[in-house]
């Protein structure tokens, strides 16, 4: 007989279109962090250092990233006999065949799975999230509480309270009401989209909503075990939490990794994050090379100067190249006499030789001034940027370029390149 | 799959000095990220070579923990896989191996019940890529019973150290001395063989039988005119691990460009166990050169010329030189280490100085590490 306590269900079919050009290709939690990560890892890795062996990772938009990284499981140890990872697409039925329209309709859409390892509760995770946190702590204040929902929630300033939603709880933790990007908060304990639910409660819920449009966990189902007068709980949490949903904070979530101490800690022993690393090699540094205050992955190659940056994992810096201030992600390569200044860019880009990003003046980019801002110039993955080339601040390029395409081999700031909407 | 793979992994050599204390020679670690039993099986499995014996004796230990898991190198299958063997009592005997065709004797029951019919034998100490399907082809093809991996070594090697053999215009070995007085070929055996299984067993009972115990020179040396010996010469990288001076070398050629292309960059990869340690961290005041710097390092100071193993601190305003770091050594600050290796896990207090004045000096540290 199969019996899980508890199974993750793992949403990661979002496309997390605030990253821009970075999610053209591949869902956000298959977008690359901190050097040699995925995002996804972080929620893996802690399902595993918690005890869940059992997860189920909801995909629907731009997969192929996401599937590859996960295979088997193997990084995670969640290859198992029995539960382990478990891909669930949206998939064909009977009647009613539709994609996931809503985070809690995604999970509805795989009752079957769960009921199939007998769970007690289920715990649901965004795979957008960058966090360490103990899992089976949350589950044991669920059960203390006799709880029939546990929602985790990290204090956040008061000011910025009305940017999420939030729960007000009494003294004992339980929830007593609840509020959507409140314009007068009167809480600051943002919910971080992390529940554990008694499996009969949520069942329940999921079967009662069921054809509401767009079945939402924050909208819908909460709601409706709040008006049940289910017994609801906010966990708190006190750690490092970080959404990098948007560029800047993105960028800013990675710059973190490269302080003396950094808050988020990576080199802590008790607590690892496993991710799929097919690069074994060391790092090659050679002569007249210089790096400080940068964090390099395994079997990349530098002849030039990093200051300020992560690099990704079989990335080549050029020699005379100086790299500032900027994250370059897995196999990308930079020629010789680069200079970057705070660029992203994206796995398996090509660079030429005496390329400048990062020039000029700030001017706010033409098409998605909300997406490409703060300085950042972002270079999309498998974009090939011809020698010679200089490119200006907020500006995007994604695609396969050669010099002429550029007036004046360069491209102003607050300019969009982006070819080709499906890649050949 | 048509052969069945052995790795001899049960040797030490007193040439290694401290540095085999606590580990085999098929243990040590290579090149920042790798253990040197590492090459052999990926060889193995990028030869489609499904079943693997790896023979240990000499701190066993070593060996078993790095194939703690064999999925690493993709031999967690349900058909062959890994089979670690560690010299035990049985009824019939309660010796240690006493040579290498001992020990395949005292396991004989792994050839007995495979039903491949070639067998390829390698030593665990090699640096190299190899196909081994290319050496069955030719052992096929020249009709051999055994066939010898060989190489030339450069006139500056003393072959001496090596199996030395002779070959005539057909490829045939006509001599085969191991470790001679005076090398009289600069042609080495790699200690990489080929042979039918069944002639395989039937070698090995008779040794048996005679109280022989050398695969060497009690079948190789013993049945060259008697047997169809071949030699395959190689011409790529290889090297292997007998002495602290190999060993330095092995790794200071991880520094050449040609050396991190050939096995870092080109088909096929060189598998090992994964660590899952984060990337390389380089903190203000770090100043590296011409170095291979593993992943888990934390670098304050500066590093010239030398291979850092994984997690290594480098401490502020410390300098290294010419050195091996083995994984999880602790270095304060002020220090300087030169023409050095550094054992696992020490840790050299601040403003150490070490300097190897003839050679390489080992410098194995265990002081106490306090760390936040």
């Amino acid at each position: 007989m199969i019996k899980k306590e508890m199974i993750a269900m793992l949403l990661a079919g979002g496309q997390g279109s605030r990253l821009g050009v970075l999610t053209t290709y591949m869902a956000k939690p298959a977008v690359p962090f901190g050097g040699k990560y995925r995002i996804i890892d972080f929620p893996l890795s802690n399902c595993i250092n918690s005890g869940v062996d059992t997860v189920g990772v909801l995909t629907q938009y731009q997969p192929l990233k996401l599937n590859a990284h996960i295979g088997i499981g193997t990084p995670w140890d969640l290859d198992r006999y029995i539960g382990g990872v478990s891909i669930l697409p949206p998939f064909e039925k009977n009647v009613n065949s539709e994609w996931y329209t809503g985070t809690a309709n995604a999970i509805y859409q795989n009752i079957e799975y769960m009921e199939s390892y007998n769970p007690d509760y289920v715990l649901i995770l965004s795979g957008d999230h960058i966090y360490k946190m103990d899992y089976e702590v949350m589950l044991d204040f669920h059960k203390q509480n006799d709880a029939a929902v546990t929602i985790a929630a990290m204090p956040v300033p008061m000011e910025e309270a009305k940017r999420f939603g939030i729960v007000i709880a009494n003294s004992e933790r339980k929830i007593t009401d609840f509020e959507e990007k409140p314009e007068h908060p009167r809480s600051n304990l943002a919910s971080m989209g992390i529940y554990i639910f008694s499996w009969q409660v949520l069942r329940e819920a999921l079967m009662a909503l069921s054809d509401q449009p767009s079945l939402d966990f924050g909208k819908h189902v909460i709601p409706y075990c709040h008006e049940k007068g289910e017994r609801l709980f906010a966990y708190e949490y006190n750690g490092y939490w970080k959404d990098v949903g948007t560029l800047h904070s993105y960028w800013e979530a990675n710059m973190e990794l490269i302080d003396i101490i950094p808050e988020f800690n990576l080199y802590e022993e008790y607590w690892r994050i496993f991710t799929s690393g097919e690069i074994l090699p060391p790092q090659f540094i050679a002569d007249n090379s210089a790096i400080e205050k940068s964090i390099i992955g395994e079997g990349s190659t530098v002849y030039g100067k990093v200051y300020n940056s992560v690099i990704g994992c079989g990335v080549v810096i050029g020699e005379n190249t100086i790299v500032r201030d900027s994250i370059i992600m897995n196999q990308s390569e930079i020629g010789t006499d680069c200079v970057i200044d705070k660029a992203i860019i994206a796995e398996n880009v090509s660079i030429g030789d005496r390329v400048h990003l990062g020039v000029g003046e700030e001017v706010p980019n033409e098409t998605d001034p909300s997406i490409y801002d703060c300085g950042l110039v972002t270079i999309g993955e498998h974009s090939i940027i011809p020698s010679g080339l200089s490119v200006g601040k907020n500006s995007v390029l994604s695609g396969v370029f050669q010099i002429g395409d550029f007036e004046g081999e360069q491209l102003s700031s607050g300019r969009t390149m982006v070819r080709g909407g499906d890649r050949k | 799959m048509r052969a069945i793979g052995i790795i001899l992994a049960g040797g030490n050599n007193h040439r290694m000095g401290e540095l085999t204390k606590l580990r085999a020679i098929a243990a040590m670690p290579i090149a920042g990220s790798y253990r040197s039993i590492d090459f052999a099986l990926s060889n193995m499995t990028h030869s489609h070579i499904q079943k693997v014996g790896v023979i240990t004796q000499y701190n066993a230990k070593s060996i078993t923990q790095h194939l703690s898991s064999s999925k690493w190198w993709d031999f967690g299958r349900k058909q062959g896989g890994l089979f670690v063997f560690t010299p035990s009592i049985t009824a019939n005997s309660n010796f240690w191996a006493r040579g290498t065709a001992d020990a395949i004797y005292q396991n004989l029951s792994f050839l007995k019940n495979s039903h491949e019919p070639y067998v390829v034998i390698v030593s665990g100490d090699g640096i190299y890529k190899m196909n081994y399907n290319r050496i069955l082809e030719y052992h096929i093809e020249k009709k051999a019973d055994i066939t010898v991996v060989c190489k030339d070594m450069p006139s500056d090697v003393e072959a001496e150290r090596y199996g030395v053999l002779s070959m005539n215009e057909e490829s045939r070995i006509t001599n085969f001395e191991e470790k001679p007085i005076e090398a009289w070929s600069h042609t080495v055996s790699c200690g990489i063989y080929v042979i039918r299984r069944r002639q395989l067993i039937e070698l090995i009972e008779k040794c048996a039988e005679e109280d022989r115990h050398d695969f060497v020179s009690d079948i190789l040396i013993r049945y060259r005119n008697q047997k169809r010996i071949y030699g395959y010469r190689i011409k790529d990288y290889w090297r292997n691990i007998a002495s602290k001076e190999d060993y330095f070398q092995a790794n200071m050629d991880f520094l050449k460009k040609d050396v991190r292309d050939y096995f870092f960059h080109q088909y096929p990869d060189v598998y090992s166990k994964v660590d899952d340690l984060p990337p390389a961290k380089y903190n203000v005041g770090s100043e590296v050169r011409t170095s291979l710097i593993s992943s888990g390092c934390i670098i304050n100071g500066a590093v010239h010329d030398s291979v850092l193993f994984k997690k290594v601190f480098v401490g502020n305003n410390s300098y290294i030189k010419n050195s091996i770091i083995l994984n999880d050594v602790y270095i304060g600050d002020n220090s300087h280490i030169e023409n050095c290796i550094v054992e696992s896990h020490g840790t050299i207090r601040a403003n150490s100085y070490y300097k190897g004045e003839n050679g390489i000096q080992v410098i194995v540290e265990k002081s106490d590490r306090f760390v936040l």
